[in-house]
C-alpha cells in the first residue's frame, strides 16, 4: 500500500539483553515499514526476537534488554531518543499493546471497565462517562456476551477468549493509530481462537488501525497480515505479501518453517480382539469437590498404541489422566492394567504398579528441579523403582541419554536451566522411561515448544514406541499433533467421551458435530481461509456458541 | 454466598481455639516458675504455718487442674481475679486477707492497658503511613541513591539496641532540642494535648524500631510484582510511574503489607517493656515487669494472656483484610 502514509519506520534495529552482566546482541539490525491502516505479521519461533521487536516498535523495552543502535521512528518522532514523558503521551493513546495472556495481563484487583477506562481518561481522550459507553459499544462489537455488564467483573470472573477480546477492546479505547499484538491467541482453544480472530480482525479493519501481529502459528498470521516478516534468532530472514510468502517462500529457512507439518506417522492396525488391552478405563466418575469433571469415561489403550485425548481447556482431559494416575481417586468406575483393577488411591498402589504408569508433563521448565542435575534426575526412578546403584545406576542413566538423544558425557552433569526447552523435554521422556513403565501419559508434551522442535519429540516418541513397545495416552489441543502421532482418539467435552474411533475414521468425513466445529476451527495455510469459513457460516456460528450449540 | 463470611467466621472460630491452647500454655508455664508468692513475700524467717496459711488463704494448695478452670471461668465471667501484692496481710493467719483495699486485676489493669494501646496507636499513626510512603517510594525509585539511603537508615535503627535510640532521641529532642519532656509519667488529669506531647518521645523512639520491617516488605512486596504482566501493561498505556506502582503493584501486594503491620502494631502492645522502662511510661510492659519481679501471679497470667489476645486479634485482623482486598475471594465466579 504505498499510496499510505508510513506510520512506523524502523531501521537496523539492534537490541541487547543481559545474562548476570554480560550483554549480548539478541536483535541483529532489523528493519520494518508499516503504513497507516496495514498489519504486518512477524513469525518467527522462540527466541526469534519478535516480541522484543514488537515492543521496541512502541519504544519500550524490557527490564534487562536496551536498544543499542538503529532507529525507531512513529510518525516521525525519534522513540529511541524521546523522553520518558514523551513517549508515555503516546503510550496508550496513539499505540497500543495485546499482550499474549489476557488472564494475567489484566490487573486481578481492578474491574475491567476500571482498567479500560484508564487509558482515554489519562490522556484526557475522553472523560470517565464517555469512556465507559465508548467501552460498551467496543464490547458489543467485539461481540462480547452483556457489553453492557461483562466491564463491571473482575478478570477472575471472565473466560480467557473473552478476556482476550476485551483486551483488545481496551487497546483501542484511544483508538490508537497502531496497535501491537502479542501472541493474542496462543493461549486459547481452536474453537475460541477462530473467535478471537474474526473480532481482532474486524474492529482493526473498522477503525483501518495499523498493527504488528506477532505470532510462531503461521496459519493464524496467513488470516490476519497483509505482510509477512520472517524472524530467525533476531536477524530478518524475508518479507513480502502474504499471499508471496504462503505460495513462494525464498529462503530454506522459511520452506522449512511451511514443512513443518508434514510428519505424520501411519496408523497401527487395531488390536486384536481378544487380546487384554494394557489400560483399560471403566466407566469414570471424578470431581473436584462438589464440582463433578468427569461424568462416565470409558475407552481401551491397547499394547504398542497411541490413543489421544482431545478436546478444549476444561474438558477434563488432564483430571482423567489424574484419576488413571492416582492422584485424584474417581468417585464411581474404575482404572485396569493388564486386566487387572488398580487401587483408586496412588499410595495404595505398590510400587510396581507405580513404576508402570509414568508421565511426562507439558512444562518441562517446571516438572524438572532446578537444583538437581540430569543424573539426579534420571537416576532417582533407576534407583527407586529398579534398585540400581553405582556404576550399574551411572551406565543405566547414560543408556536413556542416549535413547533420547542427547551425548551423555556433555549433558549428564548439566543442570535443567542449561537445556533448551526441547532438551528439557527429552529428559522429561528420559525420567518416565527410567523406571521401565509400560504406559506413558503425555500431558500436552509439546504445547510449549516450537514446531520444529516439538516435531523432533514426537518423532523421539515414534521410535520409543516402536523399539519399547509403549503405550501412550497422548493429551492434547493440538490437533495437528494428533494426526501426527495417535492410532486412536477419544474426542472429550465437558466431561464426556464426545467421539472416539480409529485416527483414519476419526479424520475422515462424516464426522460428530463436535469433531467437526474442532477440526474445522483449526486456521489452514489459505489467506482466505478464515473468510471463507464466516461467509459459510456465520459469524454466530463459529467459537463458543457453536461449541455450546452442538453440546 | 459469597465464601468471605464463612471464612471470617472460620478465622474467628480458631483464634478463639487459639486463645484456649495458650491459656493453658500461660498457666502451665507461670505454675512452673520456680519459688513461690507466700515464700517471698514472708521472707528467709517466716514460719511453715504461716507460708501454708497464705498459701491456703490464696488457694495455691488446690490441684493445678481446679485452679486453672477457677482461672478459666474467672476470666470468661470478666473476673481476672485479685492481685497478690495488693492484699494487706495484717497478720500471718490469714484471715483478714482478701478483705478492704484489694486492688483487683482487671481494675488495675485497664488503666495501663489503656495507656499502653494509646502508646501503640499515636506510633502506628506515624510509623505506618510513613514506612508505606518510604516503601512506596523505595519501590518506585529503587537501586537509586535515595533507595540506598532509607535502606541503610531504616536498618540501622532497627539494628540499634532501643534504648539506645531512646536516649539518642532525649539527647535531641529534649535536652538540646527542649521539644519534649524526657519522662512520659502521663496520668488521667491531663489535657489530650499534654498527653500526645508526652507520648511523642517513646513514640518516636518505637516508630524508629518498627518502621525498617514495614517498610521493607512494602518495598520488597510490589517490586515482586514488577515484572508481571498486567504491570508491564499498565506502563503500556503511558501511565506515570507512581501510578503504576500506587494503582496497580500496591492493591495487589497488599496481603503481605497488613501482615507485617499487624506483626509490628503487635510487637507495640506486647514489646514496649524496655522503652516503657526508659521513658517511665505506666504501661502495661512495667506493671508486668513488676508482677514478674513480685511473683504476683494473677496479673502475670493476665498480662500474658492480653498480650496473647493482642497478637491473635491483629493477626486475625491482618487476615480478614487480606480475605477481603482480594477481589477472587470477595467475588467469586
Amino acid at each position: 500500500m504505498p499510496d499510505k502514509e508510513m506510520l512506523v519506520k524502523v531501521r537496523d534495529l539492534k537490541i541487547e539483553g543481559r545474562a548476570g552482566e554480560i550483554w549480548t546482541q539478541i536483535v541483529n539490525g532489523v528493519n520494518i515499514d508499516l503504513h497507516r491502516g496495514e498489519v504486518l505479521g512477524l513469525i518467527g519461533e522462540s527466541g526469534a526476537g519478535k516480541s522484543t521487536i514488537g515492543l521496541a516498535a512502541m519504544g519500550f523495552t524490557r527490564d534487562g534488554c536496551r536498544i543499542s543502535g538503529g532507529t525507531v521512528e512513529f510518525d516521525g518522532i525519534d522513540l529511541v531518543n524521546a523522553s520518558a514523558p514523551q513517549k508515555r503521551s503516546l503510550l496508550g493513546r496513539r499505540i497500543a499493546y495485546v499482550a499474549q495472556s489476557a488472564a494475567a495481563s489484566f490487573n486481578p484487583a481492578h474491574k475491567l471497565i476500571d482498567q479500560h477506562t484508564e487509558a482515554p481518561t489519562w490522556h484526557g481522550v475522553y472523560g470517565r462517562t464517555e469512556a465507559e459507553e465508548d467501552a460498551v459499544s467496543l464490547y458489543a462489537r467485539l461481540r462480547l456476551p452483556n457489553p453492557d455488564e461483562i466491564g463491571f467483573r473482575y478478570p477472575h470472573q471472565v473466560s480467557g477468549g473473552q478476556l482476550q477480546r476485551a483486551m483488545t477492546a481496551m487497546a483501542m479505547s484511544c483508538r490508537p493509530d497502531l496497535i501491537v499484538f502479542d501472541e493474542p491467541t496462543t493461549a486459547l482453544d481452536v474453537t475460541t481462537q477462530i473467535e478471537v480472530l474474526a473480532a481482532i480482525r474486524d474492529i482493526v479493519d473498522r477503525f483501518d488501525t495499523a498493527a504488528l501481529y506477532i505470532t510462531h502459528d503461521l496459519a493464524v498470521v496467513a488470516q490476519m497480515a497483509d505482510r509477512i516478516k520472517v524472524l530467525l534468532k533476531g536477524d530478518e530472514v524475508e518479507e513480502a505479501d502474504t499471499r508471496t510468502m504462503l505460495a513462494a517462500p525464498r529462503e530454506d529457512y522459511t520452506k522449512s518453517l511451511w514443512a513443518v507439518r508434514s510428519f505424520v506417522r501411519n496408523q497401527k492396525p487395531p488390536a486384536p480382539g481378544n487380546e487384554v488391552p494394557v489400560v483399560s478405563v471403566k466407566n469414570v466418575v471424578a470431581a473436584y469437590g462438589k464440582v463433578p469433571v468427569l461424568h462416565g469415561i470409558d475407552f481401551d489403550i491397547h499394547a504398542g498404541r497411541t490413543v489421544a485425548v482431545v478436546g478444549e481447556s476444561g474438558s477434563g482431559k488432564s483430571t482423567l489422566a489424574r484419576c488413571i494416575t492416582g492422584l485424584l481417586p474417581p468417585l464411581s468406575g474404575s482404572v485396569e492394567f493388564d486386566g487387572v483393577a488398580l487401587p483408586a488411591d496412588y499410595r495404595k498402589r505398590n510400587r510396581n504398579q507405580l513404576r508402570e504408569v509414568q508421565m511426562i508433563y507439558q512444562m518441562a521448565d517446571t516438572a524438572l528441579n532446578p537444583r538437581k542435575t540430569i543424573r539426579e534426575i534420571i537416576g532417582r526412578p533407576v534407583e527407586f523403582y529398579l534398585g540400581l546403584r553405582g556404576e550399574a545406576k551411572r551406565m543405566r542413566v547414560e543408556e536413556l541419554l542416549e535413547q533420547i538423544e542427547l551425548e551423555p558425557a556433555m549433558f549428564i552433569d548439566r543442570l535443567p536451566s542449561e537445556l533448551s526447552g526441547g532438551q528439557k523435554q527429552r529428559i522429561g521422556i528420559a525420567r518416565a522411561l527410567a523406571a521401565e513403565p509400560k504406559f506413558i501419559i503425555c500431558d500436552e508434551v509439546t504445547s510449549a515448544l516450537d514446531q520444529l522442535v516439538a516435531e523432533g519429540i514426537l518423532k523421539l516418541l515414534a521410535n520409543l514406541q516402536d523399539e519399547l513397545n509403549l503405550s501412550y495416552m497422548f493429551i492434547t489441543h493440538d490437533l495437528a499433533t494428533v494426526r501426527a502421532i495417535a492410532d486412536e482418539v477419544v474426542v472429550m467435552k465437558a466431561g464426556k467421551v464426545a467421539e472416539a474411533g480409529p485416527k483414519n475414521v476419526m479424520f475422515t468425513p462424516p464426522h460428530h458435530p463436535y469433531t467437526g466445529l474442532l477440526l474445522s476451527s483449526v486456521p489452514e495455510m489459505d489467506p482466505d481461509w478464515l473468510t471463507t469459513l464466516l461467509n459459510e457460516r456465520g459469524i454466530d456460528n463459529i467459537g463458543d456458541a457453536a461449541s455450546e450449540k452442538v453440546g | 454466598m459469597s465464601p468471605v463470611p464463612r471464612i471470617i467466621l472460620q478465622r474467628l472460630a480458631l483464634g478463639v481455639l487459639t486463645l484456649l491452647a495458650v491459656s493453658i500454655l500461660i498457666f502451665a508455664a507461670v505454675n512452673a516458675l520456680p519459688g513461690d508468692f507466700a515464700q517471698a513475700i514472708l521472707g528467709q524467717s517466716a514460719t511453715p504455718e504461716a507460708v501454708e496459711a497464705i498459701r491456703n488463704d490464696l488457694g495455691l494448695n488446690e490441684p493445678a487442674l481446679i485452679r486453672y478452670l477457677d482461672w478459666l471461668f474467672g476470666i470468661l465471667s470478666g473476673d481476672f481475679g485479685t492481685s497478690y501484692s495488693q492484699i494487706k496481710f495484717v497478720e500471718f493467719s490469714g484471715e483478714s486477707a482478701a478483705q478492704g483495699g484489694i486492688a483487683n486485676v482487671y481494675d488495675q489493669l485497664v488503666p495501663k492497658f489503656k495507656n499502653t494501646t494509646y502508646l501503640a496507636f499515636v506510633t502506628a499513626c506515624i510509623a505506618v503511613p510513613l514506612a508505606l510512603s518510604l516503601g512506596i517510594l523505595a519501590a518506585l525509585y529503587r537501586n537509586s541513591a535515595y533507595d540506598r539511603a532509607v535502606n541503610i537508615a531504616t536498618l540501622s535503627s532497627i539494628s540499634s539496641p532501643e534504648f539506645f535510640l531512646a536516649y539518642i532521641l532525649v539527647l535531641y529532642l529534649s535536652v538540646l532540642g527542649g521539644f519534649f519532656d524526657p519522662v512520659s509519667n502521663i496520668n488521667a488529669e491531663m489535657t489530650g494535648w499534654e498527653r500526645l506531647t508526652a507520648t511523642m518521645l517513646p513514640a518516636l523512639t518505637l516508630t524508629l524500631v518498627v518502621t525498617a520491617h514495614m517498610m521493607r516488605m512494602t518495598r520488597a512486596a510490589i517490586i515482586n510484582l514488577l515484572a508481571s504482566p498486567y504491570i508491564e501493561m499498565a506502563r503500556l498505556k503511558g501511565i506515570s510511574p507512581m501510578r503504576v506502582i500506587v494503582h496497580h503493584a500496591l492493591p495487589n501486594a497488599l496481603a503481605p503489607i497488613i501482615n507485617v503491620i499487624a506483626l509490628n502494631l503487635a510487637y507495640l502492645i506486647t514489646g514496649v517493656v524496655v522503652i516503657e522502662v526508659v521513658f517511665v511510661y505506666p504501661g502495661i510492659g512495667l506493671t508486668f515487669v513488676d508482677a514478674v519481679k513480685n511473683r504476683d501471679i494473677p496479673v502475670v497470667q493476665a498480662c500474658c494472656l492480653i498480650f496473647a489476645a493482642a497478637y491473635v486479634l491483629l493477626n486475625l485482623t491482618a487476615d480478614i483484610l487480606s480475605i477481603i482486598t482480594n477481589p477472587r475471594l470477595r467475588y467469586p465466579k
